[in-house]
């Protein structure tokens, strides 16, 4: 085992996609000289050359859909949209091209094309740079959607994209970049579809994904306090969706609540406990909880900022006031 | 400024005339038979002249089936149809000018013409638009003219207007890092030429000197809007200037100037030396799609001025003027395209319908190339 950031988790999958496969590059915004705006490929330009990191112009729509339009014919690039808000720019490369290609094509393309991006607050980035677009994508066929909360994932799960021959949203929240966490020095892959449980419990199940994670398994801690057993589940992807790991863990907890960072209408909060309650109804004693950020455009004041995004103590009240434990 | 092409004077107009009319061969027409999926021979060089009175058969063949799928459509049989009429000489010009089954060919949903030329036969074209078993580019579950035929390098994914250039970008982008002398040429018309996606491609192409070639057909209309409501300036090529890439502005409804224009640019393309923007002046004669009615927003005479220029009149005139064609001819070529879209259309009727048990199939991607 080896600690490491999940930057340089990243960084790490990045290097050896580029080691190992020359159809693989990179495109991106400010990836090359400047290394990277949450600087993730410092260094790479250096190591692997203009031809294989290249900055583009600030022209989301162009390079996506030249990723898709290179994946399609036999490349394997990589590209990072700065930020999920940014995706918005080139979605409908993402969602109307990308994820379709496939279908519309009769399957005689694929789009291996990884759309690495930053999501989510906290950064009093304010309205247009601090959300969550996961859920989004999630909704669509043909996507898959990646939301690793540990190094570990971070690294396993890239793996795994690299052989997958569909578009990705590889979502990194921008907090989690200096998380610290062991990351095996054996090679191993993570599949997709396959959630985690990041710590078991017996008495309630909290699901949630990327960045919401951490603040569950602090909720748990404090719940635990208080004696009541949590089980942590990570979904680590939205697309695939693994709900047995998730039902299983209901039976035997009978509650269930889900956190996330995003609004709460149309929030995947709401995909995951109505699923719950269709193939679990009669194992539960009580509704399925969710907790979601607010329908407001996220605010650049620290304070309301904070108030706004899902915290430890938030998911301890709601779990022992709707419970009764 | 752009550079204006197109004219008569170098020679290559006369030479192609005459040598069309001294071979005196005949390409066979179109294969009206089943594709085999085999990747077509891949030509070592296009022609430097074009064989004009195979391209006229070409061209009467697109017209005819292009006017059986209206039929089609009006007889409730098609759900939607865009016409290639007045289009057809750009397209078939500058098909002929690159390497079938090795250059790329992002298409949009005015290309029939380009579909046939690169071997589709009538009978696939027609089972797309009916939504048959067989169809050969989505399996009926993209528009009609849509989806991919990888082997003859043809791409029309989306009609979501001008989304196909960045692809078509990339498609370039991946030529270029594998080493290949490949061009991909990218067609759409002046409604996208006014996109977002369109401006990011084109200076991302000249920034990389990717081999593309930009093909816009342009028949002054996006939907209802004219080209005055669509840009305050005289011409798309034009454009090219402030990209750092050669315009060229070019009759759309003269075959021989298409070719010419297209070849250069892709010898451009093919050295490394990047891309080109080609404006193709063509004509729209009917209404957008089959679901639209031109007689809201556009006038009839402008119109009938407009055939005054018609490709298939152009270049019949000029097969007449040197002695090429005559009408025992003319009147054989018409019957044999009749014959062979009456064929085709009845073997695409007849063919079934596909299956309804496979909702998912390749919703996920298994086949990379």
């Amino acid at each position: 085992m080896t600690e490491m950031i999940l930057r340089d988790a990243v960084a790490k999958a990045l290097r050896e996609a580029l080691d190992t496969d020359d159809r693989t590059f990179l495109m991106g915004e400010d990836i090359g000289a400047y290394g990277g705006p949450y600087a993730v490929t410092r260094g790479f330009l250096e190591d692997y050359g203009e031809d294989r990191i290249r900055d583009t112009p600030i022209a989301e729509a162009v390079f996506v859909g030249a990723g898709a339009g290179a994946a399609m014919i036999g490349m394997r690039p990589i590209v990072e949209v700065m930020t999920i808000n940014f995706s918005l720019v080139a979605i409908d490369q993402i969602v109307n091209h990308a994820a379709k290609l496939s279908y519309m094509s009769d399957g005689q393309l694929s789009v291996p094309l990884i759309i690495r991006t930053v999501t989510g607050g906290g950064g009093q980035l304010a309205a247009t740079h601090s959300q969550s677009f996961e859920n989004w994508y999630a909704s669509v066929p043909g996507l898959r959607v990646v939301v690793p909360a540990t190094p570990q994932d971070a690294l396993g799960l890239f793996r795994t994209c690299r052989k997958d021959n569909n578009p990705i949203i590889f979502a990194e929240h921008s907090l989690l970049y200096r998380v610290r966490g062991e990351v095996p020095d054996e090679y191993y892959e993570i599949p997709l579809g396959k959630a985690r449980i990041a710590r078991p419990g017996d008495d309630v199940t909290i699901v949630s994904y990327s960045g919401m994670v951490r603040v569950a398994e602090e909720a748990a801690e404090k719940l635990d306090e208080l004696g009541i057993s949590a089980e942590v589940i990570d979904l680590r992807t939205l697309s695939p969706l693994d709900l047995d790991t998730v039902v299983e863990s209901v039976k035997k907890t009978n509650r269930a609540v889900v956190v996330e960072e995003t609004w709460k209408t149309g929030g995947f909060s709401g995909t995951i406990a109505s699923n719950i309650q269709e193939v679990a109804f009669d194992e539960l004693d009580g509704p399925v909880l969710r907790i979601n950020g607010p329908d407001v455009p996220a605010p650049y004041a620290r304070n309301i900022e904070q108030a706004m995004i899902p915290s430890a103590d938030w998911i301890v009240e709601s779990v022992t006031y709707n419970f009764g434990l | 400024m752009a550079e204006q092409t197109g004219n008569h004077e170098n020679g290559a107009f006369e030479r192609a005339v005459r040598t069309a009319a001294e071979s005196g061969t005949d390409k066979p027409m179109v294969s009206n038979t089943k594709s085999n999926k085999q990747a077509p021979v891949v030509d070592e060089k296009p022609t430097d002249s074009p064989d004009l009175l195979s391209m006229y058969r070409r061209m009467v063949l697109c017209r005819a089936l292009d006017e059986r799928i209206w039929m089609l459509n009006r007889q409730g049989k098609a759900a939607i149809m865009a016409s290639s009429q007045g289009h057809e000489a750009g397209q078939i010009g500058s098909v002929e000018a690159l390497k079938k089954g090795y250059d790329q060919f992002y298409i949009y949903y005015r290309d029939l013409a380009v579909l046939l030329e690169l071997g589709l036969t009538p009978t696939e074209i027609i089972k797309g638009f009916v939504a048959k078993e067989g169809e050969p580019l989505s399996g009926a579950r993209q528009f009609p003219t849509h989806g991919a035929h990888p082997e003859y390098g043809i791409i029309n994914l989306s009609n979501v207007v001008a989304t196909h250039i960045p692809q078509g970008v990339g498609a370039a982008l991946s030529a270029k890092m594998k080493g290949e002398d490949r061009v991909v040429i990218i067609y759409f018309g002046d409604g996208a030429s006014s996109a977002g996606d369109c401006h990011e491609a084109m200076n991302f192409a000249a920034i990389h000197k990717l081999p593309v070639i930009f093909f816009c057909e342009n028949n002054k209309y996006a939907i209802s809007v004219p080209l005055k409501n669509q840009m305050a300036v005289d011409s798309v090529a034009s454009r090219a200037e402030g990209y750092g890439m050669p315009g060229i502005e070019v009759d759309g409804c003269d075959i021989t100037a298409v070719y010419e224009a297209t070849f250069e640019a892709a010898q451009r393309a093919r050295s490394g030396q990047g891309p080109s923007l080609i404006e193709a002046q063509v004509e729209r004669y009917l209404p957008h799609t089959s679901d639209d009615d031109d007689s809201i927003y556009r006038p009839p005479e402008e119109i009938e001025e407009a055939k005054k220029r018609d490709p298939l009149q152009m270049l019949k005139d000029l097969l007449y003027s040197s002695d090429t064609l005559d009408e025992e001819q003319e009147d054989l070529i018409n019957k044999d395209a009749r014959q062979i879209v009456n064929e085709a259309t009845e073997e695409a009727e007849n063919a079934p319908y596909p299956a309804t048990n496979d909702f998912y199939k390749h919703v996920v991607g298994d086949n990379p190339a």
